[in-house]
């Protein structure tokens, strides 16, 4: 038995062609089918494995020393592949394999960790040693002196700023101030294998939820307060409500996991890291409003997130879980999985299921809705990775537990991706109504290179950027929609003094006029003239009717666009001329940047004082225009330059300044 | 493949994903094929390709180098990357170079936000880069 899902022995009746409502429990807490000691041991210690390790809060000092048998736990999430986590793995196999290891050391590969910063991360368990940047050359090691010897590898530890070695990931504040639901998988189970999934109780949302009547599953999400982590914050079970209640046999489950958002990956994260989660929200959402057909619609460009899903659906096809007959329980739910292409558009409910349909990813009006009419024109519940995510929480652990965390209307717990010029870069869970200082400084770790902070964009190209001032925010749907922002999709991306607001709202612009589907003229031509606005202005163009037209311009697209991305497209711009209206100031009436960034507002020279002649900038200026002889001061071409900036930052003496 | 969607609902995205797997891009013999298996106008086909950024219509390099200008990528130097990929293979965005080895493409967010700036060729994924660091990556791409 290398799997839960693996038959114990011979005897073993609990088949997936078979399959009654005990076949879960049977898996987990039996066999229930016949009675043998030796079945029942073999279960428990593959649970244990799984789930036992990860249960104690503070390891023992016996558990590093004498454990009979290791789980590595080696993130195999986008982020960690990225820095090199392929090679981790072989290199890993094979010292294990060279110290003749293999039967006690097993090597797990995981979803994302969340502190993508510091990957390829690792983590040893028992004992939740936590690794990072660990390379494969440091594999020998970690088999000898970690599994081997019993003595932690002190030099792959993460350090706290003041250098002081930190040995289990529970201590980390990156980690310690989250509070993990949707995330408590992520890093601490093997996504491929369903087995690991049912060992952290996995599927028990479902079963009961099969044991409840059709509307006490609706009611009892409608109870937890949960709100859609999509953008918009609709309470989830009055829209499945809306589904179970529209006329019509044929309805539709459809999981949006079209992620478009630059600066947001928690999706990715989830679909990667606890793919079985996903699903387990759909059946139950499939059983309370009576579909037979759910769909996943992927974005093309997260091929391991396809990957995982399309083997979770087989998996748990193959165990009955997925198809004719679920259980013994009459309910059948088949899932597909379909691959975007390519259309920021398609995160829209009604544009993302014309291209399921096969059309262009257009939205149209609402009323109907999807609820009414959706999919092929039938009633259909389209909701979130993260908000499936939640549901097998919430039907295992009851809606009062979840409605206990968070403040006011937002209940729960959100998932933000921090990323930006903050330190700790990655995925951080808390529960709502947590401050923006709190996350950003505490678990963020603060601003990279000691910088003063400026500014966090919250919600992508759909949100807003708040100032300082707002720091102490709670996070929350009604909150931050006061100030102007938004939860949206849950990006945190934190910018420092060195970062233009005229810019960052150019830069948004620029996204979601290139991303408009052109079906309504607020939205295409809106958006383009205010994008020909703010470019001319951070070409030092600016004209000072500019910020009334803006302004203008936005209320105006905000009113009249025909779905969510025209609507909130002026978001950004509106929010940074309320925040920070002196910079575009400077730039239309002083031709300055404040933050030293809009290049046709720079000139770049050398003091000829400084210098020393090390024809360090000279070298790798990339136009060639810098000239002068070793050991003499060097002059910039002000015409030739680019203004890309690398001189500055090449020399060493300061001699290069920038205004 | 036509065989397999002929009577699918929804097929005809997953065809034009699956011609441009087996082409490298969307010739336009293939895109008038898949229109008469699904028994659509070639119009419609071709409306529902051009729609998408994901569909090329002309031949693509053998390596195809998306550079993420998302967000954090953006706050944290993307743009040079990108300004140094253009330089350095002298082509535009959405260009492929002459010897049709490498094909560049700016990309809106590649969801690898944590290691900002990142680029991805083909499907590998390249983060915490540098100007400096693109030459030796390139190298590794025949």
């Amino acid at each position: 038995m290398k799997s839960l899902m693996d038959p114990c022995c011979q005897r073993c009746a609990h088949r997936p062609e078979t399959p009654c409502r005990e076949y879960l429990r049977c898996r987990t807490e039996g066999p229930l089918c016949h009675d043998d000691e030796q079945c029942r041991k073999a279960r428990q210690g593959r649970i244990e494995a799984v789930e036992g390790a990860a249960q104690a809060q503070r390891p023992t000092q016996n558990q590093i020393n004498e454990s009979p048998c290791w789980r590595l736990l080696v993130c195999a999430g986008t982020g960690c592949i990225a820095s090199g986590g392929a090679p981790v793995v072989a290199a890993l196999r094979e010292a294990v394999e060279q110290r003749g290891m293999s039967s006690q050391v097993e090597i797990a590969l995981t979803g994302c960790h969340g502190f993508c910063e510091q990957g390829p991360i690792i983590v040893v368990e028992p004992g939740k040693t936590f690794y990072r940047r660990v390379s494969a050359a440091d594999a020998l090691d970690i088999v000898d002196t970690h599994l081997a010897g019993g003595q932690r590898v002190d030099r792959l530890l993460y350090r706290l700023p003041g250098g002081e070695a930190v040995t289990c990931y529970p201590e980390i504040p990156f980690y310690a101030r989250q509070h993990r639901i949707v995330l408590a998988n992520c890093g601490h189970i093997n996504p491929e294998d369903l087995g690991e999934y049912l060992a952290r109780q996995g599927y028990r949302g479902f079963l009961k939820a099969l044991a409840m009547e059709r509307a006490a599953v609706i009611a009892e999400v409608k109870r937890s307060g949960l709100r859609g982590r999509g953008g918009a914050g609709f309470l989830t079970g009055q829209k499945w409500e809306f589904t179970a209640g529209a006329p019509g046999e044929e309805k539709y489950i459809v999981c949006n996991a079209d992620e478009g958002d630059p600066g947001a990956f928690m999706d990715r994260s989830v679909l990667e890291g606890d793919p079985h989660a996903v699903l387990e929200g759909m059946l139950v959402a499939g059983y309370a409003i009576g579909a037979r057909e759910g769909y996943i619609y992927v974005r093309a460009e997260y091929p391991l997130a396809i990957r995982r899903l399309q083997r979770a659906i087989a998996q748990a096809e193959a165990c009955g879980l997925l198809g004719e007959n679920i259980l013994h329980s009459g309910f059948s739910f088949r899932v597909h999985v379909k691959a975007g292409a390519g259309a920021f558009v398609c995160g829209e409910e009604t544009a993302l299921l014309t291209s399921i349909e096969g059309n262009r990813g257009m939205p149209r009006v609402r009323p109907p809705y999807p609820a009414v009419k959706g999919l092929w024109g039938k009633p259909t519940n389209i909701n979130n990775v993260e908000t499936f995510a939640n549901i097998p929480h919430i039907l295992r652990r009851g809606a009062d537990w979840y409605a206990a965390m968070g403040v006011g209307r937002s209940k729960g717990s959100k998932v933000f991706a921090l990323t930006g010029k903050v330190n700790n870069t990655g995925l951080v869970e808390v529960p709502m109504g947590l401050s923006l200082r709190e996350i950003i400084f505490a678990i963020g770790g603060g601003i990279q290179g000691g910088k003063a902070f400026k500014a966090v964009q919250i919600g992508g190209p759909s949100g807003g950027c708040l100032p300082e001032s707002l720091l102490d925010t709670p996070v929350d749907y009604e909150t931050l929609l006061e100030a102007g922002a938004m939860v949206g999709s849950g990006g945190l991306v934190v910018m420092d003094e060195s970062t233009c607001m005229v810019d960052i709202a150019r830069y948004f612009l620029n996204f979601t006029q290139q991303e408009s589907c052109g079906k309504c003229a607020p939205c295409r031509e809106g958006t383009k003239r205010m994008l020909e606005i703010l470019t001319r202005i951070t070409e030092g163009k600016g004209r000072e009717e500019d910020l009334g037209a803006l302004e203008k311009l936005a209320a105006v697209i905000k009113a009249t666009s025909l779905c969510g991305l025209g609507q909130s497209a002026p978001n950004p711009v509106l929010t940074t001329l309320r925040y920070f209206r002196d910079e575009y100031e400077a730039h239309i009436n002083d031709q300055r940047c404040p933050a030293g960034l809009c290049a046709a507002l720079l000139t770049y020279r050398i003091d000829a004082d400084k210098c020393r002649g090390c024809t360090l900038c000279a070298r790798h200026c990339p136009v060639g225009c810098i000239t002068g002889k070793p050991r003499e001061a060097y002059v910039i071409d002000e015409t030739r330059c680019v203004k890309c900036g690398v001189c500055l930052e090449r020399c060493k003496f300061g001699a290069v300044i920038r205004r | 493949m036509l065989e397999k969607y002929r009577e699918e609902r929804g097929a005809l995205i997953p065809l034009l994903q699956g011609a441009q797997e087996i082409y490298g891009y969307l010739p336009g013999a293939a895109m008038e094929r898949i229109a008469r298996t699904l028994r659509l106008p070639a119009a419609q086909v071709y409306g529902v390709a051009t729609f998408y950024a994901q569909f090329h219509f002309t031949p693509r390099g053998r390596h195809v180098i998306r550079v993420c200008l998302g967000t954090a990528c953006h706050v944290r130097g993307g743009a040079r990357i990108f300004e140094a990929l253009r330089r350095q293979l002298g082509v535009e965005d959405g260009g492929t170079t002459a010897d049709l080895r490498y094909t560049l493409e700016s990309v809106a967010c590649i969801g690898a936000c944590g290691l900002a700036p990142v680029i991805m060729i083909d499907d590998d994924t390249h983060g915490r880069l540098t100007p400096e660091s693109l030459p030796g990556i390139l190298a590794r791409y025949e």
